[in-house]
Order: C-alpha cells, then sequence, then structure tokens
C-alpha cells in the first residue's frame, strides 16, 4: 500500500522520497493483525467489554469525520448531531417500512448525503463563526422538523422494530460487527480519501487558500464534497447508534453533546491526522470508564483539556508523538530522505517544523516569516 | 386582533433576544470572534443572581446592581486571558475554546446545581399587567425588559460615536495594527469590548431567570437565538440586531400561532429564508461575511 519511490538524481542518488520511516509492509501486516482481532473480539471477550468496544467505534466514526471537517477542511461544524439524529430516524424509517435495520444502514447514508448537498449551498456562504452556528441552526431545524413527525415517535421516541426475532446473542454480536465494519470502512475511505488527488488539495487550501485559488483549486466545491462526506459519515454513525439502542429519542440522537464529544476528541488527538481522532477516542474511552461514579466531571475534564491543547499544543497528542519521532502509522503526505543531510519532516503535511517556531510568537503584530 | 396580539408579543419577545444579542454582535464586531459561550454566560449570571446575591441582602430585582459588574470585571479578565490567547492564535482556536467554555459550565452549572429548573422569583412584580385590550395583557416587566433593550441599545451606539473609548473600540474593529500604530492598546480595547459585551449579557440572563425557569442547558438555545437576530437584521450593525431580534421574535410567535411545536421552527425557517435570500443580513454589508 505504501509506496516507496526514488527520484532519479542520477546514478547514485541518495535522495529518496517515501510515506513514512516505517516499513509499510509492517503496518500493513499489524492492521490485518488487529482488524482480525477486533473481528473476533465478540466471541472472546465478556458482552460488557464488546458493548464499551461499540460505544467506542462510533466515537471514532464520528471524530474521523469532525476531523476531515476542521482538521482538513478547516470547517468548524457544530451542528454535525443533525446528521447523526437523522441517520438514526433514518433507520428507523426504513425499518418501520419493513426494511432490515442492518440493511437500512447504507440507505441512511444515503439520504444523509442527499440530505447534504441542498443544504451546503447555504452554509458555504458563511466563513468561520457564522458557518459554526449556522450548521447548528440547521441540525436544530433537522430535529424540530423530525419531532412533528408523529409515525418517528414525536417528543417521545420510538423502539425500533425489526430486531425482535433475533437471539439476544445473535443481536450483540450483529450490532458489534456492523459498527466494527462501519468503522473500518470510514476510517480506511477517509485515509484513501487524504492520499488522493483531494487530500493534496485540502492541504494546499489550509496552508494557503488564496495562494491555492490562484493556481486554479476548487475550494469551493472541494468543501462541499468534504461537507457531504463527513454527513454521510456522521449518518452512518447515527444508523449505528440506532441500531446499537433499544429506543430512539429526539433528546439523545441530536443532542450537541455528540459533536462535543467528536470535537473535544479529535482535539486531544491531533486535528489534521488520522491517527489522532483514534487516538483521542481511547482517551476519551479511558477516562470515561475511569470516572465513571462521577457524572459529569469526566466531560468536564476532558473539555478542560481539550481547551488548553486548543490554545498550547493545537496539534495534539499525535502531532507531538508525530513532530519528536517523525513516526507515523498512517501517512498521507510524504517525507524526503536525503542521506547527505539531517533529516528534514516532509512540507506536504502541515506546517512545518520551521512555521511551527514562527507561529510561536505569532500575533496580529508579527510579520510573517 | 389575534394577529395584533401575535406581533406585540413577537415584538416584546424580540426585543428581549436583541437584548441577547448586543454582546455577541459587539464581539463579532470588535474582535471578529464568536463567542459560543455567550448564551451559557447568560445563564451563570441567572445562577449568579440566584445564589450570590442573596449574600449581599438584597431584593432579587436589584440582583443586577451586583451581578452586572461582576461580568464586567470577569469579561475583561477571561478576554485578557484565554480568549486573547487563542486570538493570538487564529479565528479557528477562538471558535474551539468558546465551544469547550460552553461545555464545561454547562456540565459544572449541572454538576453543583442539579439540572433542576431555577428561577428568579422577584414576588407580585411578575405579575403586574397592562390591561390594553379583552384579549390584549402587556405585563410590566416585558415592557420593562423592552425598554431596557432598547435603552442599551442606544447608550451602546451613543457610547461607541461620541465617546474616546468607543473611538478607540471602532479604530481596533477597523484595522488593529493601524490603532496599535496610533497608541491605543488593542488588547485593553478588547476587554472593555469584552466587559461590555458580558455586562449585557448578565443583564439579559437576569431578565430571563426572571421571567421564565431556566436550567444548566439552557445556553444552547439562548446563543441561538441571539444569533438568529444578529444574522438576521446584518452583522456589525447594532440597530439592525434589534430588528432583527424583533423579526425573529414576531416569527417566532406566528410560528407558535399555527402550533406551540412550531415556535422555534419558525424563527429557524426566517433565517435560514434571510441567509438563502441576503446572506449579509438587513443592515450588513456583504464584505463583512
Amino acid at each position: 500500500m505504501k509506496k516507496v519511490r526514488n527520484l532519479d538524481h542520477g546514478a547514485d542518488s541518495l535522495v529518496t522520497v517515501r510515506r513514512s520511516r516505517i516499513n509499510p509492509l509492517y503496518t500493513l501486516i499489524g492492521a490485518v493483525v488487529l482488524s482480525g482481532l477486533l473481528t473476533w473480539a465478540p466471541w472472546f471477550l465478556p458482552a460488557a467489554d464488546v458493548s464499551i468496544l461499540q460505544n467506542f467505534f462510533i466515537l471514532v466514526i464520528m471524530a474521523t469525520m469532525w476531523n476531515l471537517l476542521a482538521g482538513y477542511a478547516g470547517m468548524v461544524s457544530i451542528g454535525q448531531q443533525g446528521f447523526i439524529g437523522l441517520g438514526a430516524y433514518a433507520v428507523l424509517y426504513f425499518a418501520i417500512k419493513g426494511v432490515n435495520p442492518f440493511v437500512a444502514i447504507p440507505l441512511a447514508i444515503i439520504v444523509c448525503a442527499i440530505i447534504a448537498l441542498p443544504v451546503t449551498y447555504l452554509l458555504l456562504r458563511l466563513r468561520g463563526g457564522y458557518f459554526s452556528v449556522a450548521t447548528w441552526v440547521v441540525a436544530n431545524t433537522a430535529m424540530l422538523l423530525i419531532l412533528s413527525f408523529t409515525l418517528l415517535g414525536g417528543g417521545t421516541g420510538a423502539a425500533l422494530p425489526g430486531l425482535v426475532n433475533l437471539s439476544p446473542d445473535q443481536l450483540n454480536h450483529d450490532r458489534y460487527l456492523s459498527t466494527w465494519f462501519v468503522a473500518l470502512v470510514v476510517v480506511v475511505a477517509t485515509y484513501l480519501l487524504l492520499r488522493s488527488r483531494l487530500g493534496l488539495v485540502l492541504s494546499s487550501v489550509r496552508d494557503n487558500e488564496v495562494a491555492s485559488r490562484s493556481s486554479g483549486t476548487k475550494v469551493t466545491s472541494t468543501r462541499r464534497l468534504i461537507f457531504i462526506v463527513a454527513a454521510a459519515g456522521c449518518g452512518a454513525a447515527g444508523a449505528v447508534l440506532a441500531i446499537s439502542q433499544p429506543f430512539i429519542q429526539p433528546g439523545n440522537e441530536f443532542s450537541l453533546s455528540w459533536t462535543a464529544q467528536m470535537l473535544f476528541v479529535s482535539m486531544i488527538g491531533g486535528l489534521g491526522t488520522i491517527e489522532g481522532p483514534i487516538l483521542g477516542s481511547i482517551i476519551f474511552f479511558a477516562l470515561q470508564q475511569w470516572l465513571q461514579n462521577w457524572g459529569a466531571w469526566y466531560l468536564i475534564i476532558f473539555g478542560a483539556v481539550a481547551v488548553s491543547i486548543a490554545i498550547w499544543q493545537p496539534r495534539g497528542l499525535w502531532g507531538i508523538v508525530r513532530d519528536k519521532f517523525h513516526f507515523e502509522l498512517l501517512p498521507v503526505g510524504y517525507r524526503v530522505n536525503d542521506a547527505t543531510r539531517e533529516p528534514v519532516p516532509r512540507k506536504s503535511d502541515g506546517p512545518s517544523w520551521r512555521s511551527r517556531f514562527a507561529r510561536k510568537k505569532d500575533g496580529p503584530e508579527s510579520v510573517a516569516t | 386582533m389575534i394577529w395584533v396580539n401575535t406581533v406585540i408579543e413577537g415584538v416584546l419577545v424580540g426585543s428581549f433576544y436583541a437584548l441577547f444579542a448586543c454582546g455577541l454582535s459587539l464581539m463579532f464586531g470588535v474582535m471578529k470572534i464568536i463567542n459560543l459561550a455567550h448564551g451559557d454566560m447568560a445563564v451563570v449570571a441567572g445562577y449568579t443572581a440566584i445564589f450570590l446575591v442573596p449574600k449581599f441582602h438584597l431584593a432579587p430585582v436589584w440582583s443586577f446592581v451586583v451581578v452586572v459588574p461582576i461580568f464586567a470585571l470577569f469579561g475583561y479578565v477571561l478576554q485578557r486571558t484565554l480568549l486573547q490567547k487563542a486570538i493570538d492564535r487564529d479565528p479557528f482556536t477562538t471558535l474551539l475554546v468558546t465551544f469547550g467554555l460552553s461545555v464545561i459550565i454547562e456540565n459544572l452549572l449541572l454538576e453543583i446545581y442539579t439540572a433542576n429548573g431555577q428561577s428568579i422569583d422577584i414576588g407580585v412584580l411578575i405579575s403586574k399587567s397592562w390591561q390594553v385590550s379583552s384579549t390584549l395583557t402587556i405585563s410590566y416587566f416585558s415592557l420593562v425588559v423592552m425598554a431596557v433593550a432598547v435603552a442599551v441599545l442606544l447608550s451602546l451606539q451613543l457610547f461607541l460615536s461620541r465617546t474616546g473609548t468607543g473611538r478607540q473600540i471602532r479604530a481596533v474593529s477597523d484595522d488593529r495594527e493601524a490603532a496599535q500604530l496610533c497608541g491605543t492598546n488593542y488588547r485593553h480595547i478588547f476587554g472593555i469590548a469584552s466587559a461590555i459585551a458580558f455586562a449585557t449579557v448578565a443583564l439579559a440572563g437576569i431578565a430571563y431567570g426572571i421571567s421564565t425557569e431556566f436550567f444548566p442547558s439552557s445556553g444552547g438555545a439562548n446563543l441561538l437565538f441571539a444569533f438568529e437576530a444578529v444574522v438576521i437584521g446584518g452583522i456589525g450593525s447594532l440597530w439592525g440586531t434589534l430588528l432583527g431580534g424583533v423579526l425573529l421574535g414576531v416569527s417566532q410567535q406566528l410560528g407558535a400561532h399555527f402550533s406551540p411545536a412550531y415556535q422555534v421552527l419558525g424563527g429557524n425557517i426566517l433565517f435560514l429564508a434571510v441567509l438563502a435570500v441576503r446572506p449579509q443580513g438587513l443592515f450588513g454589508k456583504r464584505t463583512e461575511m
């Protein structure tokens, strides 16, 4: 999967360009082994752990999507709970109409993508904070519209039909496996998307939008595409969330706390890296388990850590690992290794170490370097 | 006559939204940041009025005498410390930081004061009203709130246009580097703007706490309405904010007229319509988007 490419600098060139310092074969083997283990997990782990793992995957899906939006495309959405809710309710709607809930997952994803398209024409006119709060208004409107359908249970919610004929064990396995496969597809798809030409466009827009636009990048349509992908991904998260719960309620599926979680998780793990949201989700679940008898304190502590990281270490924990050790598991850019010089971090992905030093003094009054 | 009632009701509610929104509008105008914790600040003001003011042996009606100065100071300090740090990084960080603050505040209130509803009890004053006709009564309190909203907006407008500090605020808002070169400490001016914004949101929070029951989670809806008022009226225009609040209030009341469930939806639909047709708002300039 990870190419090692030699640049042709004459017969005895010492310069190599490659994705990562780790041999890609090891990463691939590791990923396959881990995926195999996670697929077999419900057969050897206790049911409680499987359920935790399942919620963990739902958070990984959400955080990966939020990271794609904010970390790569610069769109801080605080309305992703709208698509989570729509995904959950789409599954409920299809299940009421007689579709198997597991078959309804891909349908719900398509529904969310279709709804997201007209929404982008309203939202992408706005910038920064105005975009953020407007996404929230859209999510709020979606919830209010869903509330007015009596078929979908209105304000009290509804139970998901179509799951009763499965035995409890079978149901738990199916729930876990569908969640895990959706998470796997979302992470792999995001990884491939960011390694493609589109990923390159996104990096260029993030680093300098004006320069990127003037070299012919279609900034708005790229943002539109990313917004739709993230809507579909959050719809997927909502769909598996609907299946994992016995009861679907608007106040729960459309809750702003989903967005709070995905935002904190991506910020702590590291915005703009694939590994960051996954690392953040692991920390989040560890903290939640550790403080489970302390009510909402885990969210308060997690929020405080996220705010501090946003101010003092905006590249997150994975960003620290990457800067210190030049170590990446799922690289999306390239690094240049020149054997005649010190190793230089690659430039295509995020600010290099040079601009990172410049950022430290970066106030409105400082001169750009 | 029902329509007249709906519109009058909408204007009264709307001027309250404008009181909420003017701090948001000011902070965006001067610092170019959206304080996503704005609604939660109002809720904190409500809790402060309930749990701190009795220690000063004041009647709840006079709680703003204590809460507003505290909030102005709080706004200045928060701006000079946390928010300034976020602004120094980039606008993106300010969004993340204020959203994080909002979640932290909401959950802290939940942990300390539980999820139970609270309200500021001002006794019989709340129930006094003016019987205009057989079908229309207007409570004196909502008239007072409307008067306060108009007075706040008017004095803010005068302050910004007539005083030296107001001139500095406008200068910093236009171009902070140029203002800095002319000897204005823009960080201090940011602090002052933030202090004013927090003082107005404290007033709004107290008014809100008197007129209705509130919960730790009430901040979100408040921010939503304030934001809708700002965008409908036009970004950066204080009178636009007042008009936006009134239009929002009227459309919510019209929605509620069809079904109580459509109250918020009515406001959202007006907001989305304005966004589709005139994204800069009714009084806004296109460049400020």
